[in-house]
């Protein structure tokens, strides 16, 4: 039963009791769309300490093996707390508007 | 318990990406930090409220546990449905996995303090087996900012709106883990999502208590507190300092002290930052404002008097 | 095993005799909350959880809402979950009635019906129950406390049935049954369980493996048909409550389905209800047949879902129907069985004259006297036809 595809087609296939057996699906949905800011990190001043982690609200910061590895652009809503609350500050919120085009 | 950022960063994130919470909410911040804790076979029980919503937007969801909503006012009251069912299918065998698990409330201050209430000093009294977080924004957020017993006096919210003839919220704020307290659930306490670690430590903590357990947090919120997205961690340090928001341990009736601050700041700072304060500090508002730095006193003086009476060996512990 | 079993005789009120059931049953969750006429169904379950005659995690919550609200959350987790209520504490639950119906949680509810307030009324009648009667609950109403242990034993195959999956409210009338001492025939407590059988969920809470999110905020996009498929859910229950009811008949002898007729086949005049006045009816009807008059009697033992074709049927050809109200539906055409009866009868095509009474409200019974007078009124209508067709109050002071 676990991450069995929903089909929301008919009444008669959706599950019973709006029951969701697909857990942590909604990392499906985009909220990357909200940023009007971007976190920005230098690489050279990041010292992978991962308050930006524990304190992003959008569990948008990507860490592997203890160390930072990116933010999670199609999630991160830009509210810029990773920035504020680094300690060697090696991150910057730049405007969105900056890459749309590259993108 | 893993207490090192590096190694709890190598668990799985028990609260996905993807949810409409606002940008810099820190509900989602408190529920990462708990779940990190708690871990994966914990099952959640969610009042109505920001988080509900924001999480579970059908036909998506957010929780990468076990999660049940029902209504407002019964968060409470179903853990202790789910705490029941547990027991009498460990004890007839028919639990498909004998493993021990947590059982876990979150539920904002309108869920808690207010409709929620009954429910949750019903449940502390039957000794069920849980931790509820309450997740105080100071009012009721999701239906657009209304004020609730949590709200300080002075408060600007929609239901308590700065007129000509009331300023703000008239009632000073109800202190609920004062309350939960005086009920003996064996384990009370207030946190905050800016001191990571003492938060997580509280949560370690209830989590081994066999019987009810409460953890209040503070829950800053960008949109009801008119405050920047990314200042939610400061306000946090603010309110410490400030002694709007103790940090405290409540433990079989010991109350510690967790963070004194090294100065106490006055209210002013605290109110500065918020637009929905902003009035609070107009100079015809003066009266208000020190109605607001008198409460914060008065509790704060409260708290001291209890953390001085209590029989703790050591004293007051404070931990950073 | 011989078929049917032999039963146990034990004089018992209704309220004991649903407590037995419990009892037997031995669900693994009650929470529940003590409310007059219903309480002493919860006592009695207490005392057998304090004698360990049943293992059920017992919950004396402090709320009608949080015992409902409980029972959900623990049929979430994949436990079978009853609870016991009456009058306002089955109103304090309603927001949670739907709750259950819209999750699909099998929750039984052993209810003795009361009068709602205000004014303050503690004594039998329908308004409560009537009060839930769109809320996606099944509802079975007993005669006598015989009806309610046999009801109480069904309505967990009922709800639990993989068609179904709905929650099922069982109830019998407060004071008149719940309080009245009866002969009451026990099935033997291995034959009751081996009936009622183990629940399976069709999911649980506490499978962490499998982590589900339920209770979730739905869209316009998405409510509508999970909405229909409770609909769907209901008229299945139609075919199911008489299958169980069949099985149940094979157990024990006694039947047990949609609607039951007496006296009805050749009845020309024909009074519908539900409950316990079904029992007072049945003396008016047997004096008036003494007599040689065609009376008869409908009695409708599930009202949701209502057996629309089943009544449609039986009434075809009558002369005159009285259907009768233990509640008011105020503002309505008539109270809640007279609409539903009616709605059946025009579905079908059928023209006969339909006539509405409310009774018993506030506890007041329905003598003999009463209905006979109602027979009448039917008998005169039917051949004078009918002057007025308004609402009629039975022994009420006007």
């Amino acid at each position: 039963m676990n991450n069995k595809r929903m089909d929301l087609s008919h009444w008669r296939t959706m599950p019973i009791g709006g029951v969701i057996t697909q857990p942590g699906n909604s990392a499906q949905y985009e909220t990357g769309g909200w940023r009007a800011l971007r976190p920005v990190v230098d690489m050279e001043k990041c010292t992978h300490c991962m308050i930006c982690w524990i304190y992003c609200p959008d569990s948008s910061v990507l860490v592997e093996d203890m160390k930072f590895v990116a933010f999670d652009l199609a999630h991160c809503k830009g509210c810029g707390i990773c920035a504020f609350e680094c300690p060697p500050k090696a991150i910057q919120m730049v405007q969105e508007g900056h890459f749309t085009r590259e993108s | 318990m893993k207490m090192n950022l590096r190694e709890l960063s190598q668990q799985q994130d028990l609260l996905a990406p993807g949810h409409r919470l606002c940008a810099g909410c820190m509900e989602s911040v408190v529920v990462r930090q708990v779940l990190q804790i708690a871990g994966p076979h914990t099952i959640v029980a969610n009042a109505t409220g920001c988080l509900e919503v924001s999480t579970s937007a059908y036909p998506y969801t957010s929780w990468n546990v076990p999660w049940f909503h029902s209504l407002f006012e019964n968060a409470a009251a179903s853990i202790a449905g789910i705490e029941a069912a547990y027991k009498a299918l460990l004890k007839r065998g028919r639990l498909a996995q004998e493993q021990p698990m947590n059982f876990v409330v979150f539920g904002g201050d309108g869920g808690t303090y207010d409709i929620g209430f009954q429910a949750l000093s019903g449940a502390i009294e039957r000794g069920h087996r849980f931790l509820y977080v309450c997740l105080n924004n100071e009012a009721y957020m999701n239906t657009g900012i209304q004020r609730s017993s949590a709200s300080p006096a002075g408060t600007w919210t929609t239901t308590s709106p700065v007129g000509t003839k009331v300023i703000g919220k008239s009632q000073p704020r109800k202190n609920l883990t004062r309350i939960i307290a005086a009920h003996d659930a064996p384990y009370v306490a207030q946190a905050s999502p800016h001191l990571w670690k003492d938060l997580m430590r509280k949560v370690g903590r209830a989590l081994e208590v066999q019987g009810p357990t409460f953890i209040n947090v503070l829950a800053p919120c960008p949109r009801g507190w008119r405050t920047p997205d990314d200042l939610g961690i400061q306000l946090g340090r603010v309110a410490v300092d400030t002694c709007v928001w103790p940090l405290y341990e409540v433990e079989q009736g010991i109350w510690r002290l967790n963070h004194r601050p090294r100065e106490k700041k006055p209210v002013e700072e605290w109110l500065k930052v918020q637009g929905r304060f902003s009035h609070l500090l107009l100079p015809q508002n003066r009266q208000l404002l020190q109605r607001f730095q008198a409460e914060v006193d008065r509790e704060w003086a409260e708290l001291l008097a209890a953390c001085d009476k209590s029989p703790h060996p050591a004293g007051r512990r404070e931990d950073e | 095993m011989t078929l049917p079993v032999e039963t146990i005789p034990v004089g018992l009120s209704g309220s004991q005799a649903v407590a037995q059931a419990m009892r037997q049953i031995n669900p693994d969750v009650v929470a529940a909350y003590p409310i007059t006429p219903s309480t002493n169904i919860v006592e009695k379950f207490s005392e057998f959880a304090a004698n360990g005659e049943v293992d059920t995690e017992f919950l004396a919550v402090e709320s009608e809402h949080s015992a409902m609200s409980a029972c959900i959350a623990a049929a979430a987790a994949g436990a079978r979950a009853h609870t016991v209520t009456s009058s306002q504490g089955l109103a304090f639950m309603w927001e949670a009635l739907y709750v259950a119906s819209g999750l699909r949680l099998p929750i039984v509810l052993h209810a003795a019906n009361r009068a709602l307030s205000a004014p303050l009324s503690i004594f039998g009648e329908h308004s409560d129950t009537m009060g839930a009667r769109d809320s996606g609950w099944v509802q079975l109403y007993a005669e006598n406390g015989q009806e309610a242990y046999d009801n109480a034993l069904m309505a967990v195959r009922i709800a639990e049935h993989p068609d179904v999956m709905l929650p099922v409210l069982e109830t019998q009338d407060g004071y008149t049954v719940s309080h009245s001492m009866e002969r009451i025939e026990l099935l033997p407590d291995d034959a009751a369980r081996r009936f009622v059988g183990a629940y399976q969920p069709r999911y649980s809470l506490l499978d962490t493996r499998n982590p589900i999110s339920l209770g979730n905020i739905v869209s316009p996009a998405h409510l509508f048909e999970m909405k229909r498929q409770v609909a769907e859910a209901m008229d299945k229950a139609l075919e199911v409550i008489a299958s169980v009811g069949q099985e149940f008949q094979h157990l024990t002898g006694r039947s047990h389905g949609l609607i039951e007729g007496y006296c009805l086949e050749d009845a020309e005049v024909v009074m519908v209800l539900l409950g316990a006045t079904a029992g007072t009816a049945r003396v008016a009807v047997d004096s008036l047949r003494a007599q040689g008059k065609p009376v008869g009697l409908l009695k409708i033992r599930s009202f949701r879902p209502f057996p629309v074709q089943q009544v449609a049927e039986a009434l075809q050809g009558k002369a005159a129907v009285a259907a009768m109200d233990k509640a008011f539906s105020f503002g309505a055409s008539g109270g809640p069985l007279f609409q539903d009866v009616c709605a059946a009868l025009h579905r079908n095509g059928i023209c006969i004259p339909l006539v509405n009474y409310v009774y018993g409200i506030g506890g007041r019974e329905a003598m003999p006297t009463d209905l006979v007078q109602v027979f009448s009124d039917l008998e005169r209508g039917a051949e004078r036809g009918w002057s007025e067709t308004s609402i009629r109050y039975l022994a009420l002071r006007e």
